[in-house]
């Protein structure tokens, strides 16, 4: 394929979707899929057919709309209406009324700020187009990006571009994305190079990276290819669960297209750069999002970290230079280069730049998907995004980064959400979940489910994690039963603190996160557990005989 | 390209399609969580004879496959039941009241443990990390069907017809 001709490509298909007066778009992301969105699309295809409307109305499959607790989602005529809740016998009445007044029962009001208060970057096709069509992502500047990249930019340029951006690492570490190309463009050790995207979002409480994959695949290979030419990597993997099975099926099919239009393949867009992707399945295993992990996962072996350095970037997969991403920071990559690095690095703080998708979730009223721009407040997030607290409840904290992260109380609620930020109160950015808690969850009770997690995810290669978070969780578990006593506290400080300096990898180092920041906020409630042995959430059972592992 | 000379464990179909996808990665011992997946698919769980063939056909000794299959949580080494209950205790699902779900269906089951299969083969009742519906919480998946804010009481009713059934 030429410039030429994915510009005749594009003009072709705004041409045909021009000719439709109306338009129907059903979301076909998991959350809707999960509420029978796929009948509901099917049945607009069969009505449609047979009121004979097929030349006039077109319907579509798209990503992700956002707002998964009101799905399935239907928008008419380029979102002018959006519905809400849909169901198959639905379907005739949203048609009788297209181009007239909406139905007034269905209608999902737009305009709130869940919708009006977000900046969409990554996700700016999600809800738009068709995610297993690639003319549709083509028509919507897909891959104008790496035209532009192969045809008027020399690789240092790509990676110059990625660092005026100010982008760093989605995944959670933050580290910043133009400074990691570089390091592997620059590697050399006789190796072939090779980039990895990281779409094993294992973060229990995340859901971003999947939506991205399943709404817009094409983004995240375009990124991906444009990282290859920026590097030297001819060849690419994206490790993606094998819990997402809607993910890999579009993923599939996405690659299947790119190689049949000649943007992926040999002599890419007709110039000298090859690049190929292949999907490798992860297998369940947290410790597979660290780097190191991961590469070992892609080699067919075990997921267990090794120690750093040497760093992916020098020595990575099958000893080559390596360079890893996640979903996001590869979808951001395409409009950053079409909109030049300064545009991106307009958007957000000081040190955090752009956009971040956050999947909001838990005690919250509007739960789903969002992408807000960098520095906005977590209280604006949560009471204006996410509509506040449902049931008339209290808010208590709010958990981000996952296993990682921590629990933030309602006094840092006006601090603005970027990396440092969140590392000041003792959590992190983590890979986007956000989990919303109000007084009818107990502080300690999470804190051991997530040093549960850990302690059933760590790998068991070095002892501190492997034998620490089984300690951590015996005596958090004595805490909730109420058979604990203040020396047992002690004990976890000391243990979080060794825990946390001595672990091989990421998730050893920072599994302590959830109680330390339990500690350092909701300490009343640890000294409720023992001294007084109640409970002031009323989640724990306290007086049953339940017997510490300790 | 090599070609594999083993012969299939036996004349069941499904080894062709085991065998087809080991030819498509050229039998490279690095294709083994590839090929785990597909004798996962077919059979439902991984057993010993597929673990040897396994082994032997991509050249890998049997402790590393048994090491792979053992070390990922996805992967089975026990047959599932007629029908399986996915309970997702991911966070948002944790906060909304998983652990009432997975009580009252354990409790529908007969008191059957987690990641086991009640006696007559009837329900497996596994527990899931998150697999990504938290905007939906609690989430569980019956037979492959994902059950959106799904109530204790709705689901052991539904655990109660597949025992009986």
């Amino acid at each position: 394929m030429t410039r030429e001709e994915l510009e005749k490509l594009a003009e072709t298909e705004h041409e045909s979707q021009k000719a439709f007066p109306h338009s129907i778009h059903v979301c076909v992301a998991a959350g809707c899929v999960s509420s029978q969105s796929d009948k509901v699309r099917a049945a607009f295809d069969k009505e449609v057919a047979e009121r004979g409307l097929k030349e006039k109305c077109k319907v579509r499959g798209v990503g992700c709309m956002g707002l998964c607790m009101a799905g399935p989602l239907v928008a008419v005529d380029g979102n002018t209406t959006m519905y809400q809740q849909v169901t198959v016998p639905d379907v005739g009445e949203v048609l009788d009324q297209l181009g007239k007044t909406p139905v007034k029962r269905l209608v999902c009001d737009s305009t709130t700020p869940f919708f009006a208060r977000q900046k969409r970057i990554v996700l700016e096709n999600s809800g738009l187009i068709d995610s297993e069509k690639i003319e549709e992502y083509i028509a919507a500047l897909g891959y104008k990006a790496l035209m532009e990249a192969l045809t008027s930019m020399r690789p240092e340029e790509v990676i110059k571009e990625v660092t005026i951006s100010g982008l760093r690492g989605r995944g959670g570490g933050g580290y910043p994305t133009g400074l990691k190309w570089s390091t592997v463009a620059k590697a050399h050790n006789g190796k072939q190079k090779y980039v990895i995207c990281n779409a094993d979002e294992g973060d229990p409480g995340a859901f971003m990276d999947r939506s991205v994959l399943e709404s817009d695949p094409h983004r995240v290979i375009e990124g991906m290819a444009i990282a290859g030419y920026a590097v030297g990597a001819p060849k690419g993997y994206i490790y993606v669960r094998a819990e997402y099975p809607l993910a890999v099926k579009r993923l599939q099919t996405a690659i299947r297209q790119a190689e049949r239009h000649g943007l992926l393949g040999n002599n890419i867009l007709g110039t000298p750069f090859n690049f190929s992707i292949d999907i490798r399945l992860g297998a369940g295993a947290f410790v597979c999002g660290e780097e190191t992990a991961l590469i070992a996962s892609v080699e067919g072996k075990r997921g267990q970290p090794r120690p750093r350095p040497p760093f992916p970037a020098e020595v990575g997969l099958w000893g080559g230079p390596t360079l890893i991403n996640n979903v996001e920071t590869f979808s951001s990559i395409a409009p950053i280069i079409r909109n030049g690095g300064a545009w991106y690095a307009g958007i957000g703080t000081a040190e955090s730049k752009g956009t971040k998708v956050f999947a909001l979730a838990g005690r919250v009223q509007n739960t789903g998907l969002i992408e807000v721009p960098m520095g906005i407040s977590l209280r604006e997030i949560i009471f204006d995004i996410g509509g506040g607290i449902p049931d008339g409840k209290k808010f208590k904290a709010v958990q981000t980064g996952g296993p990682s992260g921590g629990c933030i109380p309602e006094q840092f609620l006006d601090m603005p959400v970027d990396y440092e930020s969140l590392a000041k109160v003792g959590s992190i950015m983590g890979s986007g979940g956000m989990i919303v808690m109000d007084e009818t969850s107990c502080m300690v009770d999470v804190a051991k489910y997530f040093m549960e997690f850990c302690m059933t995810e760590s790998c068991g290669k070095c002892v501190p994690c492997r034998v620490g978070t089984v300690q951590m969780h015996g005596l958090l578990e004595k805490i909730t039963n109420g058979t604990a006593n203040n020396s047992d506290l002690a004990m976890l400080e000391d243990l979080c603190d060794m825990v946390r300096n001595t672990s091989l990898c990421g998730l050893g180092m920072t599994a302590p996160n959830p109680v330390l920041s339990t500690l350092r906020y909701f300490k009343d409630e640890y000294i409720a557990h023992i001294n007084d042995k109640c409970c002031p959430a009323g989640v724990c059972k306290i007086g049953k005989e339940n017997l510490s592992h300790a | 390209m090599k070609i594999s000379k083993l012969p299939l464990p036996s004349q069941d179909k499904r080894w062709k399609i085991i065998d087809a996808r080991m030819r498509k990665y050229g039998y490279q011992s690095d294709a083994l969580i590839e090929v785990l997946h597909v004798v996962q698919e077919s059979f439902g769980y991984l057993d010993e004879t597929s673990m040897k063939f396994t082994a032997a056909a991509l050249h890998l000794p049997l402790s590393k496959v048994y090491g792979v299959a053992t070390f990922y949580s996805f992967f089975n080494l026990k047959p599932q039941g007629e029908h399986t209950c996915v309970i997702c205790t991911g966070t948002a699902c944790y906060i909304k009241g998983a652990p009432l779900i997975l009580e009252a269906v354990q409790k529908a089951a007969g008191g059957v443990k987690v990641g086991n299969t009640t006696p007559d083969g009837k329900v497996s009742v596994v527990t899931a990390r998150c697999f990504g519906s938290c905007g939906l919480a609690p989430a569980i998946v019956l037979d492959g069907e994902v059950k959106a804010k799904a109530d204790p009481a709705e689901t052991a009713e539904i655990i109660k017809t597949w025992m009986t059934k």
